[in-house]
């Protein structure tokens, strides 16, 4: 008895959480006129895909789709290309005053975006990157790379010693160590900061809304937020928005969602 | 033969994998920090020469109503996005981990932790739209819902009430963040000794007995991660509010990192924009090395 209790209870919990999710879904395949006379509750008589289509090609989602994956993407790799070199140094290099180095980095990722915000968009128009991609994938490389040395540190510091010194006695340089060996064994990890860094820059808004300000440099959530401000959508249109800013959430989720879990595991304990 | 030892060579060329990124933290971090705290010393609208004035912008702060009432804004939600959060997320990761995952098998539990989890990986200004557009005043679902079950006296305009805009978005972000304890108290009730669950059941303690006994204090790390973590997400909140309310209405949901942006980009006061910046990096670094020491001691 009291064991379903529980199981309802989080079952009704569930539910919630997922609520807004259906009535999203539900609504943006609705005609306005059906929206209009049977309100936001109503079930639709069949599946139009209008309000879709017309904020598709009103805000060429395509585009927006295709900056988003080239930013995230360039930002994942780099970032932890740089995450490595750096971890590789303080990690198993244990260079000088690596804690010290260790502490300005995670103060770099924890520290607030408005601080920086102002500075970086007067540097990037001084050297003529304001508005372009390339800006936002630089910053975001930085910023992610400064979590993943922290996190990757603490795993390369228990990098096993004994393949290190197989490695130099057969004659490897630190770069040949670092790619053949190093690399190689920390593959996982790695994958799990790619994953991560991936979502994260493609979740970001703050920044990319102050360096984006031309329609077709501009992300997915830059580009749903400002039309979101302009108040100008019906509400068919506007969960039309909604549902293409969510399904790409969902087959990331659904792609990534062992290496997410095994992830967050991995950043919260250490 | 090289005179200099085996040791310090290495080091050295260990050093020159650090220069790249020593170099992009450099010139995208640190020295824009910088000058965010040097701006924060001048009157200047973002063109011509900044003017020095000291230390005016924090005299002026101090006396700024909005600045306070958005330090006060931000406490609530330190209470939706932290403190709430982890509170329900022990009973719902218990819940899920030591009654549905023994009772029901792990797979239904990992199905349950997944829709709980889901909002967490929207982007958050996505999750601002379906919410400002359920929260509608008109014809939006939560009062479609409440006219649809005779509670009409409790539709209201959610967002649009500056007595109620803040509860709103307090209850949205809730909404988003639950899943994150969640899923961390999950992974922390696995690393749980079983036995001290048995012998706490032998000396015959009920489930909320062991909750309290066994359970919250052998995750206390956990539970401390996620406390620091989420202020600090909390603190630095700006796309919800840009996205559900703009600081509105009657700036009754403004919050530093927004009354920031207000500054540097719609009142082109930079001066006092990164003075406001500046206030908030210090009580988010202060709170990371409260993080930082309390973690060392634990592992100590």
């Amino acid at each position: 008895m009291r064991r379903h209790a529980v199981l309802w209870s989080m079952i009704v919990l569930a539910l919630v959480m997922l609520v807004p999710f259906f009535i999203v879904a539900l609504n943006a395949v609705k005609t306005p006129d059906e929206y209009s006379t049977g309100g936001p509750l109503d079930l639709p008589s069949g599946i139009s895909l209008d309000g879709i289509i017309a904020f598709w090609e009103r805000v060429d989602f395509g585009e927006k789709l295709l900056n988003s994956v080239v930013i995230s993407g360039s930002v994942a790799v780099l970032a932890v290309v740089v995450s490595v070199f750096n971890a590789y140094a303080l990690g198993i290099g244990r260079v000088k005053g690596r804690l010290w180095i260790l502490v300005v980095f995670l103060i770099a990722n924890t520290l607030p975006q408005e601080a920086l915000v102002y500075p970086l968009y007067f540097l990037a128009n001084e050297v003529g990157l304001y508005d372009t991609k390339l800006a936002v994938i630089i910053i975001f490389t930085v910023i992610q790379a400064a979590f993943g040395t922290y996190l990757l540190t603490s795993t390369l510091g228990g990098f096993p010693r004994e393949l290190l010194e197989a490695a130099r006695i057969d004659g490897a340089n630190k770069w040949q160590t670092l790619v053949r060996i190093v690399v190689p064994i920390s593959r996982p990890t790695l994958g799990v900061l790619f994953v991560f860094f991936f979502i994260w820059t493609w979740n970001e808004f703050f920044l990319p809304l102050v360096l984006l300000i031309s329609n077709e440099n501009q992300t997915v959530p830059v580009a749903l937020g400002v039309l979101q401000g302009q108040r100008m959508m019906d509400a068919t249109m506007t969960s039309a928005s909604a549902l293409l800013g969510v399904i790409p959430a969902i087959v990331f989720f659904l792609i990534f969602q062992r290496a997410l879990t095994r992830g967050i595991t991995a950043g919260a304990v250490k | 033969m090289s005179l200099v030892p085996t040791s310090i060579r290495d080091r050295g060329s260990y050093l020159l994998f650090l220069i790249p990124g020593g170099l992009l933290l450099l010139a995208v971090i640190l020295v824009p920090l910088g000058m965010n705290i040097g701006i924060s010393f001048t009157e200047w609208s973002g063109a011509g020469e900044p003017e020095w004035i000291g230390l005016d912008n924090y005299t002026r702060l101090m006396g700024d109503g909005t600045f306070w009432a958005s330090f006060r804004h931000n406490v609530g939600l330190v209470v939706a996005m932290a403190v709430l959060p982890t509170l329900a997320g022990l009973v719902i990761a218990a819940a899920l981990f030591d009654f549905i995952g023994k009772h029901f098998g792990s797979k239904h539990a990992s199905v349950l932790r997944a829709a709980v989890y889901l909002p967490q990986v929207l982007p958050i200004a996505v999750a601002g739209i379906v919410w400002s557009w359920i929260l509608a005043p008109q014809d939006g679902a939560l009062n479609e819902v409440l006219r649809a079950v005779g509670l009409d006296s409790l539709a209201q305009n959610w967002l649009g009430d500056p007595d109620l805009a803040l509860w709103s978005v307090m209850g949205v972000m809730l909404w988003i963040q639950v899943g994150y304890p969640v899923v961390i108290f999950m992974a922390g009730m696995q690393r749980v000794d079983p036995s001290l669950h048995e012998a706490a059941e032998l000396d015959g303690a009920s489930w909320w007995g062991r909750f309290f006994h066994v359970t919250v204090p052998q995750i206390r790390p956990e539970i401390f991660v996620v406390l620091l973590t989420c202020t600090i997400a909390a603190l630095k909140v700006f796309a919800p509010i840009y996205v559900l309310t703009r600081g509105g209405p009657g700036g009754s949901t403004n919050v530093p990192s927004y009354y920031s942006f207000q500054n540097f980009f719609e009142k082109t006061q930079v001066g006092y924009g990164a003075a406001i910046a500046t206030v908030l990096t210090v009580l988010i670094l202060v709170l990371t090395t409260v993080f930082l020491r309390v973690q060392n001691r634990g592992e100590r």
